[in-house]
């Protein structure tokens, strides 16, 4: 549905984004996820027709965005960065206008109107100037735009930014409900916000995507190990040895210790489970075993891998961000 | 043809802002003055010739009262209020962020240009209307010709058109509405008053800034003289004026 090849984009001698190459399959939602000034509203902008790439080309519901801009935007919705609206206007005259122009139908206008404005809840602010809106309301004013034309495609920019958190819960399970009808893509520098919302992600960093697919997949690939976590009471030295002699096990780390009892957390080549053997070591070390779970590895893991692993200071306070 | 939706969505805008009313007042209340002014400077004229016959042979109220309206008075009004009225046309919307939506809705970006300028014409057209409101009163008293003066509104919607226009243009250049105002004011007056050049530098180039200067025109419709070259050189200037616009909004687009 969206099919993006060697994008690239240069404002003066700035170079925003550079190669950017993914796809987007039909129905789908997908998390477009980098720190702040990755490229994410640059690509977006690109695809929504609002200006041009500098070279490489992108397809948006079967039509290029270049040479047929016309037909994509007929068959997008397009929600940007700051939501910017006419805040002079009425709710429900502004949202008319908008369908109008997106070519729906007369006949069907009023229906169509009434129907977003209900999905959205924006009914009841529907005769209020949008620029005495909160910005909660505004925002979902903005998706209504951008649904109003029932678009095959949305292109959201951070739908949730500036949101208090009942807010930004709404937004997302709005966005959530959007699945199957509409494939979306939504950025965002907020890492949960990913997992929560969307099926698949492609992480962008300084331009360049450097990850790209189905969340779990990701996963796999950049942690290709099971891990678990295991507390213990023994001599730390002892049972990091010993546990290091099982088959399978990478490598064995102790976290902390209080009281005696250790924290290791302990990696094995994937797909190998080593749960059992930890255990019958422990009862034949007479060691006490506290507590033994495999520990599963999030999406947020890898961002930091990925991010903090090429630069320090910038991703290292995305990251930290992501995780508040 | 997506014109109708714009246009319908910029007359809402001028309904809810202030600016429109504004100049609406200012224009009317101005006009008004003016025209109260030269009909007592008119009456007092007729009743002195009425006592002294042989000096008031060329007394006309057409050419005395209603060209110095058309032809200077609505001039300097539309030059110097117009530009308040076209400034927000595209500077605002690029301001506010707006365009980045409007310009991703499935409309040709001529189609938007064209919407914004016909619905500030039309609120053009409409302010001139109201002014038939002189001409009307003017007509319950004495005898008008009729011809010059609809000749004076044709020349005050051709000048407005092609004023509006270049409005729109500077609008496209700029996010600021204050510098749009002023380039519109400034492009207008230097307009209008670069024939004063044309005597003093004669030959070819006289003749060609006298042809560029919008006073030279404006003057021969209020005269009740109707010249193709006249018409044309508003129309002209009225494309080139959305042509420049229209580029101005494409080369905006590849800039980002
Ligand atoms: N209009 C612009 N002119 C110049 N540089 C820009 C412009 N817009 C964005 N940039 C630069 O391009 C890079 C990517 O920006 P952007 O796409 O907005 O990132 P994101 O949305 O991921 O935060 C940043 O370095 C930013 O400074
Ligand atoms: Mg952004």
């Amino acid at each position: 549905m969206i099919e993006v090849e060697r994008l690239t984009k240069h404002y003066g001698p700035v170079t925003a984004i550079k190669d950017v190459s993914f796809s987007v399959a039909p129905g789908q939602i997908v998390g477009f996820l980098g720190p702040n000034g990755a490229g994410k509203s640059t690509t977006m902008r690109i695809l929504s027709c609002f200006m041009p790439a500098s070279s490489g080309s992108a397809r948006v519901a079967g039509h290029d965005v270049f040479r047929e801009s016309l037909e994509v935007r007929r068959r997008i919705g397009y929600l940007p960065e700051n939501v910017p609206l006419y805040t002079e206007m009425r709710v429900g005259p502004y949202l008319e206008f908008v369908a109008e122009v997106k070519g729906v139908s007369r006949s069907d206008r009023r229906r169509r109107v009434a129907d977003v404005m209900d999905r959205c809840r924006v009914d009841d602010v529907q005769n209020r100037l949008i620029g005495t809106l909160s910005k909660g309301y505004r925002q979902r004013v903005g998706l209504a735009q951008a649904i109003v034309s029932d678009p095959e495609v949305l292109i959201l920019d951070e739908p949730t930014i500036g949101l208090d958190p009942r807010q930004i819960t709404e937004i997302r399970s709005l966005i959530k409900s959007l699945a199957g009808q509409h494939t979306v893509i939504l950025s965002t520098h907020i890492l949960p916000e990913v997992s929560m919302v969307c099926s698949g992600v492609i992480i962008i960093n300084k331009g360049a995507v450097v990850a790209q697919g189905p969340i779990d997949s990701l996963v796999d690939q950049f942690f290709p190990t099971a891990r678990v976590e295991v507390e213990i009471v023994g001599p730390p030295p002892a049972v990091r040895d010993r546990i290091r002699g099982i088959s399978g096990v990478l490598s064995v780390e102790d976290q902390m210790v209080a009281n005696g009892a250790a924290r290791y957390v302990v990696e094995a080549a994937r797909g190998r489970d080593v749960r059992a053997e930890i255990f019958k070591l422990a009862a034949q070390q007479q060691w006490d075993l506290l507590e033994l779970r495999r520990v599963g590895m999030t999406l947020e893991e890898v961002f930091i891998r990925i991010v903090a692993g090429e630069e320090g200071g910038e991703a290292g306070a995305a990251a930290a961000e992501a995780g508040a | 043809m997506k014109i109708w939706p714009i246009f319908k969505k910029e007359m809402r805008l001028y309904a809810t802002s202030p600016i429109a009313y504004v100049v609406f007042f200012i224009f009317l209340v101005v006009m008004g003055w003016f025209f109260s002014q030269i009909l007592n400077y008119f009456a007092m004229a007729s009743m002195r010739s009425a006592m002294n016959p042989s000096m008031g042979r060329d007394l006309n109220v057409t050419e005395s009262v209603m060209r110095p309206l058309f032809g200077n008075i609505s001039v300097i009004l539309v030059l110097a209020l117009m530009p308040f009225l076209t400034m927000r046309l595209l500077a605002e919307e690029r301001q506010t962020g707006t365009i980045e939506l409007l310009l991703t809705y499935p409309v040709r970006d001529w189609e938007v240009l064209l919407g914004k300028y016909l619905a500030v014409f039309g609120l053009y057209t409409v302010l001139i209307a109201l002014t038939l409101l002189y001409p009307l009163m003017l007509a319950y008293f004495a005898r008008l010709e009729w011809g010059t003066v609809l000749s004076g509104y044709l020349g005050l919607l051709l000048m407005g058109s092609s004023f509006l226009a270049v409005g729109l243009f500077a609008s496209s250049l700029t996010v600021s509405q204050i510098v749009a105002a002023a380039w519109t004011f400034g492009i207008l007056l230097l307009l209008w008053v670069i024939g004063w050049g044309a005597d003093t530098l004669g030959g070819t180039w006289g003749k060609v800034l006298q042809h560029l200067s919008t006073m030279e025109h404006n003057d021969n419709f209020a005269k009740g003289v109707l010249d193709t070259k006249d018409v044309l050189y508003y129309v002209n200037l009225t494309l080139l004026a959305l042509f420049l616009a229209y580029r101005s909004v494409e080369a905006r687009r590849w800039k980002g």
